[in-house]
């Protein structure tokens, strides 16, 4: 009979062509999910603030496993070192059941519906109707005892699977592995200043979701998050109005291992500059908007830090973009802040969940002036719509050419260091020496 | 309903159905007309708007930001072509608020590519105040409330 097919293997040294089997091959997605997001990595699940009360629950998705993000009680003992949060499989541990089907509520425990097993909020099996059989009285007229189950059942062994998890600055991981590392080495000492920056010590409101489909590679969102060259290109609003372009002060950081990333930028005041303008059809000289109020940018006294590679000295980014391996951007875009959760849906399609917040201290106009820039980012935003549609785009023609075709990331060379500057492919390149290295490819 | 009321709901369905036309003729320039100077257009998830969440797909607060937005739409944002095509129930009349009529109307879009079968692509309802002005009725707040769970992968044209 048919042996089971071998992987395709990268055909060459380096990481700087990609093949399309790497988006295409439904059996190496296969791998992907229990290699990567059900292995040792950290998946993003959700904001704390989510679940602001005991009990409160929401779906979201380590995966394409649904799973339950609920704050817990916590023992007067452990306040303190407890969050409270627990992320638990959505799945039955008697018949396999996906049990919870509301998005969001509160529980004081789950019950899976099919035969009534009920879970405490941290997963572990509370009881179940006939574990000790039904009383009866046998044929003799002696009083009996029907069914149940083995006296051997340990309701200690039968709870819902239990992820480990970790809360840094209120955003929530959770991992089915044992041996991922603790998240702060798992992201690393180049990448947490980026989020201490943005997180730390504020307590975030949330604004709203939006969500999207999209028939790409989950992986293509990542690179497009990690590639500096498209924006000043493909998106109008950010050469024209200087948003982020190659004539800009940059940086591209990478940890340790190349996986995450942070593309780091100061705006500018954008117009013509002939060596980032000219030939750049989607550079409008002359284009205005009719309405300022859209692109109403207030700096914000955190924006400055000390510079993290430069001791001594401070950096103002007006924006971040953050790829966190594998699943998970968080973008400071000006005043406009989001996570966008990447949720893989087999090797050609995603689902791309973006989740808008803003501070508890935000006055009534910065909130009002998040929400407007809103209108920049998301499934219909004036710059991150397109990005949707090319990577629609770049799946058909993987998918028409076939395994031998590749795509080429040789910007800036095929090396896979950071730069202070932006002409450069090079965090997809180290993305890709990393996935190898998983991958075993 | 009276002879009033009646009347007026055939002329907000007779506003819905010159809206409806524009977009789907792809007269985009006239798409702003529609509304007040100041008037707003909003494409909400359900889910938001079911929980009090602020954030919108869309939120535009005057006719110079629709401007912005055909602009967009027509120069800026790079997309895979397609048609809509919307169809709308009657309208239904809401307690009116001061001046402003008040009405919602169901509404389901299907988007149709080059080379494609028409797809259902945004379905919910337009919840609306309107304003009787000398140059017609105007749409003083027009918020599409979608039912569907996921935009797929990305949303160009009003709703």
């Amino acid at each position: 009979m048919n042996a089971p097919e071998s992987l395709p293997r990268w055909s060459r040294a380096g990481s700087s062509r990609v093949p399309f089997w790497a988006y295409t091959d439904p059996q190496l997605y296969r791998e992907e999910l229990e290699k990567i997001f059900y292995g040792p990595h950290w998946c993003y699940v959700g904001l704390e603030i989510e679940v602001p009360k005991v009990g409160d629950y929401r779906l979201t998705w380590v995966g394409e496993r649904s799973v339950i993000l609920v704050r817990d009680r916590v023992a007067p003992k452990d306040r303190g070192t407890d969050t409270g949060i627990r992320v638990v499989e959505n799945r039955c541990a008697h018949r396999g059941v996906r049990f919870c089907q509301q998005p969001h509520g509160n529980a004081r425990s789950f019950v899976c519906p099919y035969h009534q097993w009920t879970y405490k909020l941290n997963g572990e099996l509370a009881g179940l109707p006939f574990k000790e059989g039904v009383p009866a009285v046998d044929a003799a007229g002696q009083p009996c005892v029907q069914g149940g189950m083995p006296a051997d059942f340990d309701v200690k062994q039968h709870g819902l699977r239990q992820l480990r998890v970790a809360v840094l600055h209120g955003l929530v991981f959770a991992t089915f592995s044992d041996e991922a590392e603790p998240l702060e080495e798992y992201l690393g000492p180049q990448i947490l200043p980026w989020l201490d920056r943005i997180f730390s010590g504020r307590q975030l409101t949330l604004l709203g979701y939006n969500r999207q489909r999209i028939p790409g590679n989950w992986k293509l969102m990542m690179e497009n998050i990690k590639d500096p060259y498209h924006p000043g290109l493909l998106h109008t609003w950010f050469v024209t109005f200087g948003l982020w372009r190659a004539d800009q002060k940059s940086r591209m950081v990478m940890d340790a291992q190349g996986r995450h990333a942070v593309m780091i930028s100061r705006r500018n005041e954008g117009g013509e500059n002939k060596a980032v303008t000219q030939g750049v059809t989607s550079f409008k000289a002359d284009m205005a908007l009719n309405d300022t109020r859209l692109l109403d940018v207030v700096p914000e006294p955190w924006w400055k830090v000390p510079d993290p590679a430069n001791p001594g000295t401070d950096i103002m980014p007006s924006v971040t973009m953050i790829t966190l391996f594998p699943s998970l951007i968080i973008q400071q875009q000006v005043n406009s802040l989001s996570t966008r959760h990447i949720v893989p849906r087999g090797e050609g399609e995603f689902d791309f969940v973006w989740t808008h917040f803003g501070f508890a201290d935000d006055s009534e106009e910065m909130t009002r002036r998040r929400l407007r820039q809103a209108n920049l980012f998301g499934p219909a935003g004036f710059v991150s719509a397109d990005d949707g549609e090319v990577i629609q785009f770049s799946q058909d023609g993987f998918r028409q050419w076939g395994e031998d075709g590749e795509t080429l990331c040789e910007l800036g060379g095929t090396d896979t260091q950071g730069t202070e500057h932006m002409v450069t492919e090079t965090l997809i390149r180290s993305m890709y020496a990393y996935w190898r290295k998983v991958m075993g490819a | 309903m009276n002879r009033d009321e009646l009347l007026l709901q055939l002329e907000i369905d007779q506003l819905n159905a010159r809206y409806a036309a524009a977009l789907d003729e792809r007269r985009f320039d006239d798409w702003p007309a529609f509304f007040l100077e100041d008037g707003r257009y909003t494409v909400q998830a359900r889910e938001n708007f079911d929980r009090g969440l602020p954030l919108a797909l869309i939120a535009l607060e005057s006719r110079g930001m629709m401007k912005d937005r055909v602009y967009g739409i027509t120069q800026t944002i790079f997309h895979g072509p397609y048609y809509t095509r919307h169809v709308l129930s009657p309208a239904q009349l809401l307690s009116p608020e001061g001046e402003r009529i008040r009405a919602q109307t169901h509404y389901a879009v299907f988007r149709t590519r080059p080379g494609d079968a028409s797809e259902v692509y945004n379905v919910g309802r337009y919840i609306d105040e309107i304003v009787r002005t000398p140059e017609g009725l105007k749409f003083a707040r027009r918020t599409c409330v979608y039912d569907s769970e996921m935009i797929l992968n990305s949303l160009i044209y009003p709703i």
